[in-house]
């Protein structure tokens, strides 16, 4: 699922043209409904590609040296005063630590309050019905478990491409995405981080047009991209 | 207690012994019965645990099924972050996200749930004069009390949530890798269209929200600022906790979703032998 391709060189990759001039380390379709991982270094690019058009990409990030250090959206949200993650948005560690920066973003904004699709979350927002339904926590644990990872080191993720507005009177939910296919997203890695994603699998509510696609995962390195 | 001498062991022993019996205002007060503040309702063979946090402090309970423990912001300062964990099966915790994504709401008060990560119920809110509470912002990290307040360990004077909540999870076994993010009680946050977020702070002295364990749960609390709090100073005032005997919920008013989730609890525990 994570496997590398030989590095290659540019004309070789589908890299979004705001990117120029870098060499591309590795570059994979994330299957639907399936979960990717990777090692991104520090200084390193991570692009995500939505080739098909509002593909939810569930993702949680840690300190590839300690993974007791991850992904924390509470303190990204507090350190950053916004529940909305955006261009220039810092995804932050539970520690209050950097670990990744969103260096460019086609999209507008993404959601990190949602939380991922689970077997178990299904059976209260749709019926038992759904329990045996394929679910994001799924394939988190599956990848999680070829890095010595588990159920207590899942809790926040972000939903790349995933809509969840707010309204005044604190209603929320999952509604149509506004992203489109084609449109991606690049972060660049602070430290060096793994990234755990599950694309993914949900079909009972608008995440992924009710039609799980697949996306495209690129790590390269060289200079920053410019807006 | 000056006058009494620890040159010696049987000095040092008089000296000790001569502390019992203090009484401050945050303190664990056993027995509970001995405590004041109690509903009256509650009757003393019912009364498990009487304790008021310091600000800047935590505590670690374990709590029976059914049991309530109720949360009182005394004098209108007091900020608690608050972390769930299933008593029998610790890799089930409080999940922010399912809580408020499950229940289509984010911003808590009576009648709504705290839901594991496995779709069951650890406690529901039963009571809550507050609803001044927040889900989005976690607690205070290390780092930030730095920046805030110039320290944020234990031991410095105006510690960080997070850091309070390792010491709190260490109590019961846990590690940090345990924590998951908390709930606040007591200050609270609006989300702007745009969804930048508004402090809203407290509702005043003597606000009380009331938790109903629905599962035998670890509740760990820590009572520091809320990280969004905009005030230079760290300001944070005492949390008075009182837990007393009681039932599990029989039914669930909050919506289709918070039947399902109590009926996964419910027959969980059974299953359990719970």
């Amino acid at each position: 699922m994570s496997a590398t391709t030989e590095p290659t060189t540019l004309a070789d990759t589908a890299l979004p043209g705001y990117i120029v001039d870098h060499r591309v380390v590795s570059d994979v379709v994330a299957e639907r409904r399936g979960p990717w991982s990777g090692i991104v270094h520090a200084g390193q690019f991570l692009t995500i590609v939505d080739l098909y058009g509002n593909q939810a990409v569930d993702c949680i990030v840690y300190d590839a040296a300690d993974t007791d250090i991850r992904y924390s959206a509470p303190d990204t949200i507090a350190a950053q005063g916004n529940i909305y993650l955006t261009e220039g948005s810092v995804l932050r560690a539970n520690t209050g630590d950097a670990l990744m920066t969103l260096r460019h973003d086609q999209v507008g904004r993404h959601d990190t309050i949602g939380g991922a699709c689970s077997k178990e979350s299904n059976s209260l927002r749709y019926g038992h019905h759904t329990v045996h339904q394929h679910a994001c926590v799924e394939n988190f644990l599956a990848e999680g478990a070829r890095w010595g990872l588990g159920k207590r080191d899942l809790v926040s993720n972000i939903n790349w491409y995933m809509n969840v507005p707010v309204e005044p009177d604190g209603v929320l939910g999952i509604v149509d995405g506004i992203s489109a296919p084609g449109l991606s997203l690049t972060l660049q890695a602070d430290r060096d981080v793994l990234v755990l994603v599950s694309n993914c699998p949900q079909i009972n509510n608008p995440c992924n047009g009710f039609d799980p696609t697949a996306v495209r995962m690129i790590i390269s390195e060289g200079p920053r991209p410019i807006a | 207690m000056s006058e009494i001498s620890t040159h010696n062991p049987e000095g040092a022993r008089a000296h000790a012994r001569a502390q019992g019996g203090v009484r401050i205002e945050t303190m664990p007060i056993l027995p509970p019965s001995a405590a004041e503040e109690w509903p009256e309702a509650v009757a003393d063979h019912d009364k498990l645990w009487a304790e008021t946090v310091a600000g800047g402090n935590y505590t670690a309970l374990t709590l029976a099924r059914g049991t309530v423990i109720e949360l009182t912001d005394v004098a209108g300062d007091a900020c608690a972050h608050v972390a769930l964990f299933n008593a029998v099966q610790t890799d089930e915790r409080l999940n922010v996200a399912d809580t408020i994504k499950v229940q289509w709401q984010a911003y808590l008060t009576t009648g709504q749930q705290l839901l594991s990560d496995r779709g069951r119920v650890l406690a529901t809110i039963v009571a809550d004069t507050s609803a001044h509470h927040d889900t989005l912002a976690g607690t205070s990290n290390l780092q930030r009390n730095i920046e805030r307040y110039g320290n944020g360990s234990p031991q410095g004077g105006t510690p960080a949530g997070r850091e309070l909540l390792i010491l709190a999870a260490a109590k019961v076994g846990l590690t940090p890798r345990d924590l998951p993010p908390t709930v606040s009680f007591f200050q609270g946050l609006f989300a702007e269209p745009d969804g930048s977020l508004t402090f809203t702070g407290s509702a005043g002295a003597g606000a009380s929200v009331r938790l109903r364990a629905e599962l035998p749960i670890i509740l760990l609390v820590a009572n520091v600022p809320h990280p969004l709090d905009p005030r230079a100073e760290y300001v944070s005032t005492p949390l008075r906790i009182r837990a007393w005997r009681d039932e599990p919920s029989m039914d669930a008013a909050a919506g289709p979703e918070a039947e399902r989730a109590l009926a996964n609890t419910v027959a969980y525990a059974r299953l359990r032998g719970l």
